[in-house]
């Protein structure tokens, strides 16, 4: 699993995708604006690029195209 | 014989087809006659949920049933002409994309007057409305991701690497009061519903029955694989914004903080798991096999004509007042404290 003990000895990866979040191996800690931290301990964490995500930072798919059927 | 009592219960036969299936299971009579399989309409209740105790007895079984039966040959017989029928009508009612590009495209995109369940539910739904849709979806979620780790050693690098994480997550990361199935049976108890695995299987409509049969399918034929990939995939990538509404309306009829949490959740869970089930479980499986590709087209598709024509009987349901549960209706059978 991504939290094996090998993990600490390479740099963390983090895909970037052109529309969409920023995929970073967890946990994280996360630091935001006024000072508060936040944390998740998933074995990947999806970070808002688009600024949309109610559930700012982590990614709520509020990024996908909006669309009229 | 090896009866195990904890086990459910067996439902009430819905027609000649379950009845038979039942009745051998208990030792009691012949498997179904040929015929009889072949004049069940294949979406109905008696075809659907022959199948789903056929399916049910590589989960937990039944009370009473011997757990022996799972690979039993005549049985599986039956199972394997019951599966022919269903999956011979999804092939056939299927419209599926001409690439697992334009069929991830349909999904990947937010309708902004979208008319389904979660629609439905997050605008106007009323606790009842909720609590008659957790108890339809008790069916899966009270074994969320169980189908899909059948398709684990099917699966090679990228694919069963990624699959293997997602799954992980599905399980609770190695924490059991984390697994999606506990937490689902938390939403269940903030609902005042029973959350005894197999409970409604008695009350499920027979196009719940079909979702759930769906997945047994494609997860238990290592030919499907490429199928299971694709369902798999569909249900994460549609999960979170459905999940984002499910929460507004557990938020609107104050179903409670678990039933909040369990939408909120998968909220979040999905939005990872869409991106590593199509970058590293769909790219590394066509990477591997890229014949799939067609088969795994087919798994997105035919996942939203089985969700498409549950939507349509519990909305045409709910609409002219009635409730989609076989049985009495929830609120004379429990009272929410």
């Amino acid at each position: 699993m991504p939290n094996s003990p090998s993990d600490s000895d390479r740099p963390r990866r983090i895909r970037v995708q052109h529309r969409g979040p920023l995929l970073v191996e967890g946990p994280v800690e996360v630091e935001l604006e006024d000072g508060s931290t936040v944390v998740s301990d998933r074995f990947r964490v999806a970070l808002c690029t688009c600024r949309r995500s109610r559930r700012y930072p982590w990614c709520d798919t509020s990024h996908r195209e909006r669309t009229r059927s | 014989m090896d009866h195990d009592r904890r086990e459910p219960p067996l439902p009430s036969a819905r027609g000649p087809v379950s009845a038979a299936v039942q009745e051998y299971l208990l030792g009691a009579g012949p498997l179904p006659r040929h015929e009889a399989v072949a004049g069940a309409d294949v979406y109905g209740d008696d075809l659907q949920l022959a199948l789903y105790i056929c399916y049910e007895l590589h989960y937990r079984g039944f009370s009473g049933v011997s757990s022996e039966l799972e690979w039993d040959p005549a049985l599986l017989r039956t199972r394997a002409v019951l599966e022919h029928r269903f999956l011979s009508a999804l092939r056939t009612d299927t419209p599926v994309h001409d690439s697992v590009e334009d069929a991830l495209a349909g999904l990947l995109v937010e309708p902004v007057d979208g008319t389904g369940l979660s629609h439905f539910l997050s605008k106007e739904g009323e606790l009842r409305h909720v609590r008659e849709y957790a108890a339809q979806r008790s069916l899966y979620h009270l074994k969320e991701a169980d189908p899909h780790a059948w398709v684990l050693p099917r699966l090679w690098g990228r694919a069963k690497a990624g699959m293997a994480a997602v799954e992980f997550d599905e399980f609770g990361g190695g924490r059991p009061d984390r697994v999606h199935a506990h937490l689902f049976a938390e939403l269940m108890t903030d609902l005042g519903l029973d959350t005894t695995y197999g409970y409604y299987l008695e009350a499920a409509c027979a196009e719940m029955l079909a979702t759930v049969n769906l997945m047994s399918l494609l997860g238990l034929h290592r030919s499907l694989r490429g199928a299971l990939v694709g369902h798999f995939a569909a249900v994460e990538i549609t999960s979170s914004p459905g999940s984002r509404r499910l929460a507004e309306a557990m938020r609107r009829t104050g179903a409670g903080p678990a039933a909040e949490h369990f939408y909120d959740e998968h909220v979040e869970a999905d939005a990872v798991h869409e991106q590593v089930v199509r970058h590293e479980v769909i790219g590394g499986l066509l990477a591997e096999e890229p014949h799939l590709a067609p088969d795994v087209a087919f798994g997105i598709d035919v996942t939203g004509l089985v969700e498409d024509r549950l939507a349509e009987r519990l909305l045409r349901d709910w609409t002219d007042g009635r409730s989609s549960l076989r049985t009495r209706s929830l609120s004379e059978i429990h009272h929410i404290s």
